[in-house]
């Protein structure tokens, strides 16, 4: 279990302050996440569950700087967001996002090559990608000869040669059978322990958050709140291997008890927009 | 949402009336010369006597009623040739270097041929209008045949329904936006080869009019005319539009 | 899509039609048609002898500037709206209602503004190819997967850089599918803008046989035409499918 004696004083990694969302709809106003108070800390990994609706996507589009909020600051390395994506953040999105005109290379170096790192770095990254996912004997293929999985750790190798600072993910695996999903997670355990990211996870899949987090957010349904953060305390040398410790049960436990309640909540007709 | 949609109609009624604007001051001011183009408001108030004084009827029927004959051939041809062509895929392959390349042949250059076979009466027109509509409803047929997934053919069966029932009941629904899409083309382009059909060669219908009257020099008539077509054009699209897009919105397709 | 025969199955289609024309040729008489063979050999005689090529010339100058245009200007027209929503939403109905108007009734206003020659040749053929290229270009812009676009802003790329590796990129299979549309189209035009007030080029030569009732020149300049307009068709639609193979 956790003892964190540096957490008080160390700055957060990311922090948001009152952050709301609302969308124009045709009777006024459409309340669809906060007002959201959360703070991220230097490389931990963080997890985010809600029924469907709740707006776990627009938190993350918020912190990305893809989506501006209504109300509320967001904060990335003690500088506020602005309209623009900051430098050193990475994003791996639920659908597909290779560009299909582009081999596997070209798509994993895309977003590399637009950095200020020499070529030989370039190289080196890219080979350590390929390696850590699994991709070798792929590179010269296009996604389309690709299965969904391998998709997608081309688009995590894409976001993991930039080496980012801050890794978000918004249900990665959403598209993938259960097997490759619990395989998928330990290798984002491994690239989380490589590079000493903060990584904040989306996912509706309890188990994936319970499984890989050091912290797990519970969110409401729509307005999106955060209900409650729980703690793990898991060790960082953790594997999937870890689903028949008790703790596990216990933590899925707790979040189905909290999430349970808000799925059929979020199941109750809305009034229409 | 309703501000919104009202803000992008005021946007396109200003996209078409701000070069309207222009084109007037410009005609008034000399800028273009009669002899080029009349300023639209006297286009307008020709049109307006044109049809009061009965002159184009006849052309009006004339060509209206060939362009409401080869749109009806070319849809109703289109769709049974379409369903035909779907079930038989070897002539499916065969033909399909023909559909994809059929809107790069002019067309017109079959017209003498068909003037000679038929005549100098409407079927030479109309036969235009119908050859260069039809394989677009093919090709939206075939389309829209593709369309339906395979597993609502599978339900159908375990449900237990017959080959009938299967057609009326999930074929169709499935196919009838790409119908209605191939139905639009053929109203266009029955429209575009019945007029041009008649501009080129014929003794009657607002084609020839138009022909008649550049020869002539008659820029009176000649503009009239040709707005006449443009608004006629316009209006026929905007209601097949309109109706397509509520098709669509029934099914819970995004326009 | 599996529908596609093999090149084998091009020439049974090429077989076939020639055995239709034939078959209409007996049926309808030598007014009204040329016979296949006679066709073709007074068309390789033509161009042997040289007496189409100034006309063939003609028309292709004419054509090519018209394309050019067309395809830059569709391009231009179809990227400066596509790129915005509220621009495509205002626009795309206007370009849609335009390209159904039978552009053969603005012939002479053409006429009217650019006088009897090439220009109004080369404007004709250029209207008809203008408005599919922007349409097609429209439609390519807003069919790009969102998701792609958050990737390049993700990767914090800049105005030129995005438009030119991603978003160009992603809309190519439909762009091509506007020009290969684009392209038919202006050959169309060109030649309908050369049978009236023109001394020179393929349509001039079809508006006078049409006059003289010389089926065989019809026919020849029809081939012709079909000819190269279907060639150049087809490689343009297996570039498209060569593109679009990539993003299945």
């Amino acid at each position: 279990m956790g003892d964190k004696p540096t957490e008080a004083a160390a700055p957060a990694h990311v922090s948001l302050r009152g952050v709301t969302r609302f969308y124009p709809a045709e009777n006024g106003k459409l309340h669809a996440l906060g007002p959201v108070d959360l703070e991220l800390r230097k490389g931990e990994f963080f997890a985010v569950v809600g029924p469907s609706g709740c707006g776990k996507s627009t938190l993350l589009e918020m912190i990305s700087a893809l989506a501006p909020p209504t109300d509320g600051t967001v904060e990335f390395e003690g500088r506020p967001i602005g309209n623009f994506v900051p430098e050193g953040v990475g994003v791996v999105f639920q659908e597909n996002a290779c560009f299909p005109w582009l081999t596997v290379v070209d798509n994993i170096t895309f977003g590399l090559r637009r950095l200020p790192v020499a070529s030989g770095e370039v190289e080196r990254r890219l080979r350590y990608a390929l390696q850590l996912m699994g991709l070798e004997d792929f590179a010269k293929s296009y996604p389309a000869q690709l299965s969904g999985g391998m998709r997608q750790r081309v688009c995590i190798a894409r976001t993991l040669v930039t080496q980012p600072r801050l890794i978000l993910l918004d249900e990665p695996f959403g598209a993938l059978d259960q097997q490759t999903r619990l395989l998928m997670g330990d290798e984002l355990l491994r690239i989380w322990r490589a590079t000493g990211a903060t990584v904040l996870l989306i996912t509706h899949a309890l188990d994936e958050a319970a499984m890989l987090a050091d912290r797990v957010a519970v969110m409401s349904s729509r307005p999106g709140r955060i209900l409650e953060i729980i703690e793990t305390g898991w060790p960082a040398t953790r594997d999937s291997r870890i689903v028949s410790d008790p703790v596990f049960g216990a933590v899925t436990g707790r979040l189905w008890t909290l999430l349970r309640e808000q799925s059929l909540q979020a199941l109750k007709p809305h009034p229409t927009p | 949402m309703m501000r919104h949609a009202m803000r992008i109609r005021l946007y396109r009624a200003l996209a078409v009336l701000i070069p309207v604007l222009l084109l007037e001051l410009m005609c008034r001011l000399g800028v273009v010369g009669p002899l080029v183009m009349p300023p639209p408001s006297r286009m307008l108030t020709g049109l307006a006597a044109l049809l009061a004084s009965g002159a184009i009827s006849a052309a009006l029927l004339k060509t209206f009623s060939n362009v409401l004959v080869a749109f009806v051939l070319a849809a109703l041809a289109g769709i049974v040739l379409g369903a035909l062509i779907h079930r038989l895929s070897g002539v499916r392959r065969l033909l399909e270097p023909l559909l994809s390349t059929y809107y790069a042949i002019p067309i017109y250059a079959f017209y003498p041929l068909f003037i000679v076979v038929f005549g100098l009466g409407d079927a030479p027109q109309v036969l235009i209008g119908f050859m260069l509509g039809v394989v677009a409803v093919i090709v939206s047929t075939l389309n829209g045949l593709d369309s339906v997934p395979p597993v609502m053919i599978k339900t159908a069966r375990v449900c237990g329904m017959g080959p009938m029932r299967t057609a009326w009941s999930i074929t169709l629904p499935y196919a009838t936006p790409y119908l209605f899409t191939g139905v639009k083309l053929a109203v266009a382009y029955s429209f575009i080869g019945v007029i041009g059909a008649e501009f080129i060669m014929s003794q009657s219908g607002l084609g020839y009019e138009i022909r008649f009257a550049y020869d002539d020099l008659d820029n009176q008539v000649l503009y009239p005319l040709i707005l006449l077509i443009l608004l006629a054009a316009v209006l026929v699209n905007m209601t097949l539009d309109y109706w397509d897009r509520r098709l669509r919105a029934r099914r819970g397709i995004q326009a | 899509m599996t529908h596609r025969g093999g090149p084998g199955s091009a020439l049974l289609l090429i077989a076939i039609l020639l055995i239709v024309w034939q078959g209409l040729f007996l049926g309808a008489g030598s007014d009204a048609l040329a016979a296949p063979l006679a066709t073709l050999g007074y068309l390789a005689e033509q161009l042997r002898t040289g007496e189409m090529w100034p006309h063939i010339a003609a028309t292709g100058a004419a054509f090519l500037i018209a394309l050019v245009i067309s395809i830059a200007g569709g391009l231009a027209v179809g990227l400066a709206v596509g790129l915005s929503r509220i621009a495509t939403e205002v626009t795309e109905p206007l370009l849609l209602a335009a390209n159904s108007v039978p552009k053969i009734a603005l012939y002479p206003v053409v006429l009217l503004i650019f006088g009897i020659g090439m220009p109004a040749k080369i404007a004709f053929g250029a209207l008809h190819g203008i408005i599919p290229v922007a349409i097609f270009t429209m439609s390519a812009c807003r069919g790009i997967p969102a998701v792609l676009l958050k990737s390049a802003a993700v990767m914090r790329l800049d105005g030129w850089d995005r438009i030119r590796s991603v978003l160009l990129p992603a809309a190519l299979p439909d762009i091509v599918t506007g020009i290969r549309i684009g392209f038919s189209l202006t050959l169309i035009g060109t030649v309908l803008g050369e049978m009236f007030g023109s001394q020179s080029g393929l349509g001039f030569l079809l508006m006078t046989a049409i006059g003289l009732q010389n089926t065989r020149v019809i026919m020849a300049v029809t081939v012709l035409l079909i000819a190269f307009a279907a060639t150049v068709s087809s490689l343009l639609l297996a570039f498209e499918k060569h593109l679009r193979r990539r993003t299945t």
